[in-house]
C-alpha cells in the first residue's frame, strides 16, 4: 500500500469540557482531491490546525508521508510540504500584493534569514512570485496593499502565499468563504488548475464546489468522523442529509 | 496586604478588561491624597475618609475611562503602556505641584493604633485590621466575579465582545463600571495603605513595579493570583531584606522571572 | 521601507541629518557635549527601533544592555586599564551580545505583559548587580576616572566634546548603514512580516522565536555600543544607565519621533534631549507634565509620531499642489 500523504491516528482535542476532536482516523491519498464537510462547530478548522501544527492535539498521531509529526512544530512541518489556506484571512495587509507571496517564497527557498543583499535584488523570488500572481490573475495588483484589494481578491492572494510554498499537501480552510458568488468561479477555477501531484483537503460549504471538485468526501460531526465515500455515496446517505444537507437547505 | 488591595484592584482592569494599565499607581495615589486632604482639611474620620477616598477615585477614573482609555481597548498593547506612562507622568507633576515633595500625612484614629494580644503576642492592630479587611474584600470579590450575574457577564464580555454585545450586554457600562471598581480598589489600597506606604508625588513610579510583580506573578483575570503573589512577594522582601539585606530587590526580581518562566501566565493565570 | 518592493538606494533627504549633524558642528561649538549624547541616544533609539518597531517586540527593559555596554567600557577602562576606545567598544558589544542571546532565548517565547515584565526584571535585576558591586561599579557614585586612550592614537578627547561628537557621528553613521542594510534585506523584509502577523509567518514556515532571538542580540549588541560610547564621551558612568528609567525615557524618544520608520529615531532623541536641557533643570515638575501629556496626545491622536505628522502634512501638500496643477490644465 502506499503511504498516504497525511493521516491522523486517534486524534483527539477537547477544550476543557468541550470535545471537538473525538478520535479521528483520516487518510490523504498523494494527490488526492479530498473535501471535509459538516456543520459549523463541527471542529474541521481545529482538526486543521493541528494538523499544521497551530495547536496541539490532546491525544493522537498525525503522519506526513507516513512520518509521525505530531511533535513537529508548524514551521518545520511547512518546510516538509504541509500548507495552508486561512478560513478567516490572515495576510499581511498593510504589505503589497508581491510582499505577502514573495515572504513565503522566501522561507521556503531559505533566502529569509539573509541581512545584507536588498530584498529588492532578489531577482529569483521577485519573478516567482511575479509568475505566481500572473497563474492567478492578480499581476494587475502586485503593488497594491492587500487591505486596499475587494475581499475575493485577497481570499486569493491567501491561496497565492499557500501556493508559493510548493506544498505536497495543502490544506484549504473555505476558500471561497465571504467571496461574492459572481467572483467564487474564479476561485474554483484556480482550484481546478493546481497541480494534480498535490494532495489537496478541502473544506468548503458551498455543496455544488464541493461535489465538483472532490473525488472523496469526509463528514465529520461533533468531531467525530460521521462517514467518508465518494462523493455519490455521501449524497445518498440518509445520515448525511439528516445532518448536514438538510441543515444546509434551511440555511 | 496593602499591595494585595492595589493590585487586585489592578488585575480587576487588567485582567477582566485586558488592558495594561500602567498607570494604575496613579488611582492609589490619588487615593492616599484624598484620604489626607479629607482629614486634614475637612475633619473628616478615618473611615468615612476611606469611603471617600474611594467613591471619588472611582469617580474620577470614571471620567478617565470615558475620556481616553475607552479609545484604546482595541489598541496594541504598545498603544497603551504608553498611554499609562504618560498618565503617570501627568499625576507626578500634578501631585508634585499641589503636595509638594513631602508624603500626605495621615493621622490614625485611636482605636486603630496600639497593639492587639492575639495568641499571646502582640500584634499592631492597624495590621491586624488591614489583614482581616482584605480578606473580607476577597470574599466579596470573589463573590462578585465568580457568582454574579455581574461577574459572568464581564468574563463574557472579555471573551468575545462583539458575541456579548449581539446577546444584549452593554458592554460599554460594563467596562466603565469595571474599570471604576478597579481603580477605586486602588484607591482604597493607597488610602488604607498610606499610613505603610507613605504616598507622595513619586508613588505611581516607584510602586509601580511591585504592582506589576504581583498581578503577572499572580495571574491575570484571576483573584486567588493577586492575592498569593502579594504574600508571597510581601514574605520574600521581608525575609531577603532580613537574612541577606546585601541582596536588596535582587532576589524579588530573580524570582519573579522564575516564576514566569515556569509558568507564562501566571501561577492562577487564566490560559489565552 | 523596507521589503521586496521597496527601492533600496538612499534618497537625498536621508543625506539630511548628516548634513545638520556636521553643520551643527560647525556652528554650535558650545553645544557638542549635548550633540554627541544626542548621537549616542539615536543609535540606542535605533537599536530599540529594529526590535520594537520592525520585530514587534515590547520591552521595558533595553537599558540592561545599554547599561552592560556602559559599564563594561567603564570598568576596562577605570580598573583594568584597557584603555583603547575601540577594545572598550568590542567588549562592550560583545557582553551585550551574550546577555542579549541569553535573556532573549529566555523570554521571547513569551509576549505581552509576561514579556513586559521580564524584560523589566532583567534591567533592574543587573541594576542591582551594578549597585551591590561597588567595588568594582562604583554602586550609586558611579564610576568615575574611565581612561580613554586618543582614538587611533591620534585623537584625544578634549574639553569641548569634538572629538567625542565626531567619534560619536561616525559610530552612528556606520550603526545606520548597517540597520538600513539589515531593513532593506529579505531579513528585514521577514521582520516586518513578524510585526504584521505573527501566526501568518509560522504558516509560511518561519522559525520565528528563533528569527527573534536573533534580532533581539543584534538590537542588545548595539545598544551596549551606544552604552559604551555615552561612557566614553562622559568618562563617567552612573546608576541612571540602567533599570526602569532609562528605558522609559529611550522608548519616549522613539514614540515621539515615530517608531517603525528608522528616522523616527533621529527625530525622537534630539527633540527629546534638546527640549529636556532646556526645560528640565528649570522646570522639572513642567517637563515630566509636558512629557505625559505630549505621550498621551501621539498616542491618541498621531500614533507615527512627529514625522507621521510630517508624512501626512507632506502628502496632503502634494496632493494640494497635483490637484492645483491639473485644475490649470
Ligand atoms: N481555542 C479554543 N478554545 C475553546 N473552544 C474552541 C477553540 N477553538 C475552537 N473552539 C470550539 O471548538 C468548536 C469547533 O470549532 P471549529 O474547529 O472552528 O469548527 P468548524 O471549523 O468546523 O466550524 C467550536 O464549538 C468552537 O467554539
Ligand atoms: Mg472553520
Amino acid at each position: 500500500m502506499v503511504a498516504s500523504a497525511l493521516e491522523t491516528q486517534q486524534l483527539c482535542k477537547s477544550f476543557g469540557a468541550l470535545t471537538v476532536a473525538d478520535h479521528i482516523d483520516f487518510r490523504l491519498a498523494p494527490g488526492a482531491r479530498h473535501a471535509l464537510i459538516g456543520p459549523n462547530g463541527a471542529g474541521k478548522t481545529t482538526f486543521v490546525n493541528m494538523l499544521t501544527g497551530a495547536i496541539a492535539p490532546s491525544s493522537g498521531r498525525i503522519l506526513l508521508g507516513g512520518e509521525d509529526i505530531t511533535k513537529v512544530n508548524q514551521a518545520a512541518r511547512v518546510r516538509r510540504g504541509l500548507g495552508r489556506t486561512f478560513q478567516i484571512t490572515s495576510l499581511f495587509r498593510k504589505l503589497p500584493v508581491l510582499d505577502n507571496v514573495a515572504l513565503g517564497i522566501a522561507e521556503r527557498d531559505g533566502v529569509a534569514p539573509r541581512m545584507w543583499k536588498p530584498a529588492s535584488k532578489h531577482k529569483e523570488i521577485i519573478d516567482e512570485a511575479a509568475h505566481l500572481l500572473a497563474t492567478l490573475g492578480l499581476s494587475a495588483d502586485a503593488r497594491t496593499p492587500v487591505q486596499d484589494l475587494p475581499y475575493g481578491r485577497q481570499r486569493l492572494v491567501e491561496i497565492a502565499i499557500a501556493l508559493g510554498l510548493k506544498p505536497g499537501v495543502l490544506l484549504l480552510d473555505e476558500p471561497a468563504a465571504g467571496v461574492p458568488s459572481q467572483d467564487s468561479g474564479h476561485v474554483l477555477d484556480v482550484l481546478a488548475g493546481l497541480p494534480p501531484d498535490i494532495a489537496i483537503l478541502i473544506i468548503e460549504h458551498d455543496m455544488d464546489l464541493v461535489f465538483r471538485f472532490a473525488s472523496r468526501i469526509t463528514v465529520l460531526v461533533q468531531g467525530q468522523v460521521l462517514v467518508e465515500g465518494a462523493p455519490q455515496e455521501i449524497a445518498a446517505d440518509r445520515r448525511v442529509r439528516d445532518v448536514y444537507l438538510g441543515e444546509a437547505t434551511h440555511a | 496586604m496593602i499591595l494585595y488591595v492595589i493590585s487586585v484592584g489592578l488585575s480587576v482592569t487588567m485582567g477582566l478588561m485586558g488592558f495594561i494599565n500602567l498607570a494604575h499607581g496613579v488611582f492609589a495615589m490619588a487615593g492616599g491624597f484624598i484620604l489626607s486632604t479629607a482629614m486634614a482639611r475637612f475633619g473628616l474620620p478615618f473611615p468615612l475618609a476611606v469611603l471617600v477616598a474611594f467613591v471619588v477615585v472611582s469617580a474620577g477614573s470614571i471620567v478617565l475611562e470615558r475620556l481616553l482609555y475607552s479609545r484604546l481597548y482595541a489598541a496594541g498593547e504598545l498603544a497603551q503602556v504608553l498611554f499609562s506612562i504618560g498618565l503617570i507622568l501627568i499625576s507626578m507633576a500634578l501631585a508634585r505641584l499641589v503636595y509638594g515633595n513631602l508624603a500626605a500625612p495621615v493621622f490614625l484614629p485611636d482605636y486603630l493604633r496600639g497593639q492587639v494580644h492575639i495568641l499571646g503576642r502582640d500584634f499592631p492592630t492597624y495590621r491586624v485590621f488591614l489583614i482581616m479587611f482584605s480578606a473580607l474584600l476577597i470574599a466579596a470579590l470573589w463573590f462578585g466575579v465568580e457568582r454574579t450575574r455581574w461577574g459572568a457577564m464581564v468574563r463574557a464580555a472579555v471573551d468575545n465582545r462583539a458575541m456579548a454585545q449581539s446577546v444584549g450586554i452593554n458592554t460599554r457600562q460594563l467596562f466603565m463600571a469595571t474599570f471604576a471598581l478597579g481603580s477605586g480598589l486602588a484607591g482604597l489600597g493607597g488610602a488604607l495603605g498610606a499610613d505603610i506606604l507613605p504616598v507622595q508625588w513619586s508613588y505611581p513610579f516607584e510602586h509601580l513595579v511591585y504592582f506589576l510583580i504581583v498581578v503577572a506573578v499572580g495571574g491575570l483575570g484571576s483573584l486567588r493570583g493577586p492575592f498569593v503573589a502579594a504574600l508571597l512577594i510581601g514574605v520574600a522582601d521581608t525575609a531577603c531584606k532580613y537574612w541577606i539585606p546585601e541582596f536588596g530587590a535582587f532576589l524579588i526580581y530573580v524570582a519573579t522571572m522564575a516564576i514566569l518562566l515556569w509558568r507564562p501566565m501566571g501561577l492562577f493565570g487564566v490560559r489565552a | 521601507m523596507s521589503g521586496y518592493t521597496s527601492d533600496p538606494r538612499i534618497r537625498p533627504q536621508e543625506l539630511l541629518p548628516w548634513i545638520i549633524a556636521i553643520a551643527a558642528f560647525f556652528l554650535l561649538p558650545e553645544y557638542l557635549s549635548l550633540g554627541a549624547r544626542v548621537l549616542v541616544y539615536i543609535l540606542f533609539a535605533l537599536s530599540l527601533d529594529l526590535i520594537l518597531g520592525y520585530a514587534g517586540i515590547i520591552t521595558l527593559g533595553h537599558s540592561a544592555f545599554f547599561g552592560l555596554g556602559a559599564y563594561t567600557a567603564g570598568i576596562l577602562g577605570a580598573k583594568y586599564g584597557v584603555t583603547d576606545p575601540f577594545l572598550q567598544l568590542l567588549a562592550a558589544a560583545l557582553a551585550a551580545a551574550l546577555l542579549g542571546i541569553s535573556t532573549g532565548a529566555v523570554i521571547l517565547r513569551t509576549k505581552a505583559l509576561t514579556l513586559l515584565m521580564l524584560t523589566l526584571a532583567i534591567t533592574s535585576i543587573v541594576l542591582e548587580i551594578a549597585n551591590k558591586a561597588s567595588s568594582l561599579t562604583g554602586g550609586a557614585d558611579g564610576l568615575s576616572g574611565v581612561q580613554v586612550a586618543p582614538i587611533l592614537g591620534l585623537f584625544k578627547f578634549d574639553l569641548f566634546g569634538r572629538t567625542a561628537f565626531i567619534y560619536c557621528l561616525v559610530a552612528l553613521f556606520l550603526g545606520w548603514l548597517l540597520i538600513r542594510r539589515l531593513l532593506y534585506s529579505p531579513f528585514g523584509a521577514m521582520l516586518t512580516g513578524i510585526r504584521e502577523n505573527t501566526a501568518r509567518m509560522h504558516a509560511v514556515g518561519a522559525p520565528v522565536y528563533w528569527r527573534l532571538v536573533l534580532v533581539y542580540t543584534l538590537s542588545a549588541t548595539m545598544a551596549g555600543v551606544a552604552g559604551a560610547l555615552l561612557t566614553q564621551v562622559n568618562q563617567f558612568v552612573g546608576l541612571n544607565v540602567l533599570g526602569l528609567e532609562p528605558s522609559g525615557d529611550l522608548l519616549v524618544m522613539l514614540i515621539l519621533g515615530g517608531v517603525g520608520r528608522l528616522y523616527g529615531a533621529f527625530v525622537g532623541p534630539v527633540v527629546y534631549l534638546i527640549a529636556q536641557d532646556y526645560l528640565a533643570k528649570q522646570y522639572p515638575e513642567y517637563w515630566y507634565f509636558g512629557i505625559g501629556v505630549l505621550l498621551v496626545v501621539v498616542v491618541l491622536f498621531a500614533r507615527g509620531g512627529i514625522l507621521g505628522l510630517v508624512d501626512q502634512w507632506w502628502q496632503a501638500l502634494s496632493r494640494r499642489s497635483s490637484s492645483a496643477r491639473a485644475s490649470a490644465r
